[in-house]
């Protein structure tokens, strides 16, 4: 009988029968498993997960007292994707005084730390702005983004055009050069506005050009927190593996690429990172059932190990939120609580 | 931003309506963890953790210690004020009351 009604991992409606939900509860576990090394979940946590899945309710929630610290990427950013043309100092306040947020955080509309270097006077003044007027502790953001190094844009050769002609030394040449820039623009940024009055600055959607980016990353954190052993860095990842782009780049005798969630966070964890944001990219083709089980499988022992606050990524297409930009409630509540509740989570 | 509001009710400990905020400054500043950053706070304040989340409460809290409120009408402290606030009852450092405490010769 199909009578659990869900959604896939694009978000469209989806029935099942209890049979059939944990058939991918299951599958979800597997390729977890299968894939990123992991435990499987317990037969407790599975008994959980089919519960969640049938119940009735649009909307659930933790249990009073498990409640979590929630931080936002891109805070200001989001309010102006809706063509709202509000002030970003107010958009902050907008923040805490009617959304209740526990964190805000600055950004500009070019997400990167690259594209700051020219205004970031500007940001600084904007941030201290913000900062005298709201109450709640507010980051600076921005992406490493390396992307953004590579001719036209930058000034480095592309390694995705050296490659495939067979470039090999030219490519991982240009990534290693990209790297110093890039940590170059991302101390500078971190660094004015940490002096401007940051409570903390966060890296965003790390690794998003795979290893080199991860390398940038860390090497920018371990610069930071050795001039400012205070300064709290959030880093939240782009996936939930690294991807080689370069593959032969390593950090403390760690090779980067392949990496998952539990392996970033002890990389970011010894770089000086205070919070660490893992990322399981959501499967829009497969049941919000069998992608929950799989993050779960994937975060909780990334989770376990930490010795700083983990604060899952669970935006729009990660954390087994579907890929939409219409999240609906009842699933939005669901893979917040399962998270939150099995991979005993800090904030997300 | 629909996706926010949805963590934030089924998940969040709710912000400057509760004591969200002043729990995140304690993993912001001294990486505690969840349970550590809530006992923290909670003793600092004399509540028990569950009081933490629960807006009845903190807001009488709060408006007692003077650490902001969501409706901040005249004559109650706002901003900077409150971080004042929350620092020494918190007992921690917080970044722009000491580059505020500089620029203004008060250091």
């Amino acid at each position: 009988m199909s009578n659990i009604v869900t959604r896939m991992g694009d978000g469209s409606m989806l029935e099942m029968s209890e049979k059939e939900l944990r058939e991918d509860i299951e599958a979800g576990i597997e390729e977890a498993v299968d894939k990123g090394g992991v435990p499987p979940l317990t037969q407790d946590e599975i008994e959980y997960l089919v519960e969640l899945f049938k119940r009735k309710e649009r909307i659930v929630g933790v249990e009073m007292g498990n409640e979590v610290i929630l931080t936002y990427d891109a805070a200001t950013l989001k309010i102006k994707r809706h063509s709202l043309f509000e002030d970003r100092v107010n958009s902050l306040a907008i923040y805490e005084r009617l959304l209740g947020a526990d964190t805000t955080e600055l950004c500009h509309v070019d997400y990167s730390y690259k594209m700051l270097k020219p205004i970031v006077s500007y940001e600084a003044g904007t941030l201290e702005q913000a900062l005298s007027v709201t109450h709640a502790p507010m980051f600076y953001g921005a992406m490493p983004n390396l992307g953004l190094y590579t001719q036209p844009d930058g000034p480095f050769p592309n390694p995705m055009e050296l490659l495939p002609q067979g470039k090999i030394k030219e490519g991982r040449a240009a990534y290693d050069e990209m790297v110093a820039s890039a940590v170059e623009d991302i101390v500078f940024i971190a660094e004015t506005m940490w002096e401007a009055g940051a409570d903390g600055i966060n890296l965003d959607t790390v690794g998003a050009s795979g290893d080199p980016d991860f390398k940038a990353s860390l090497l920018a954190v371990e610069k930071l927190t050795a001039k400012y052993p205070e300064m709290a860095i959030e880093m939240g990842m782009a996936g939930e593996f690294v991807l080689g782009m370069h593959g032969e780049m390593y950090h403390d005798d760690q090779r980067l690429a392949g990496l998952y969630p539990t392996e970033q966070l002890k990389l970011a964890e010894k770089a000086g990172v205070a919070i660490f944001g893992p990322v399981v990219n959501t499967n829009n083709t497969e049941s919000t059932p069998w992608n929950l089980a799989r993050t779960i499988a994937l975060i909780k022992p990334c989770s376990e190990a930490a010795t700083i606050p983990v604060h899952a990524n669970m935006g729009m297409g990660v954390g087994a939120v579907p890929v939409t930009d219409y999240p609906p409630v009842d699933i939005v509540s669901r893979v917040s609580k399962a998270m939150v509740e099995l991979c005993r989570l800090d904030g997300l | 931003m629909g996706m926010a509001v949805a963590h934030a009710q089924a998940s969040g400990m709710g912000g400057m309506r509760t004591a969200g905020d002043l729990v995140a400054r304690l993993q912001l500043s001294k990486k505690m963890r969840i349970g550590e950053a809530k006992k923290y706070v909670a003793d600092k304040l004399g509540v028990s953790v569950v009081e933490l989340s629960d807006p009845i409460i903190m807001s009488e809290v709060r408006a007692d210690n003077g650490f902001g409120i969501m409706m901040p009408l005249g004559k109650v402290p706002k901003g900077l004020e409150c971080k004042f606030n929350i620092a020494r009852k918190l007992d921690l450092d917080i970044n722009c009351l000491n580059r505020f405490k500089a620029r203004a010769g008060l250091a």
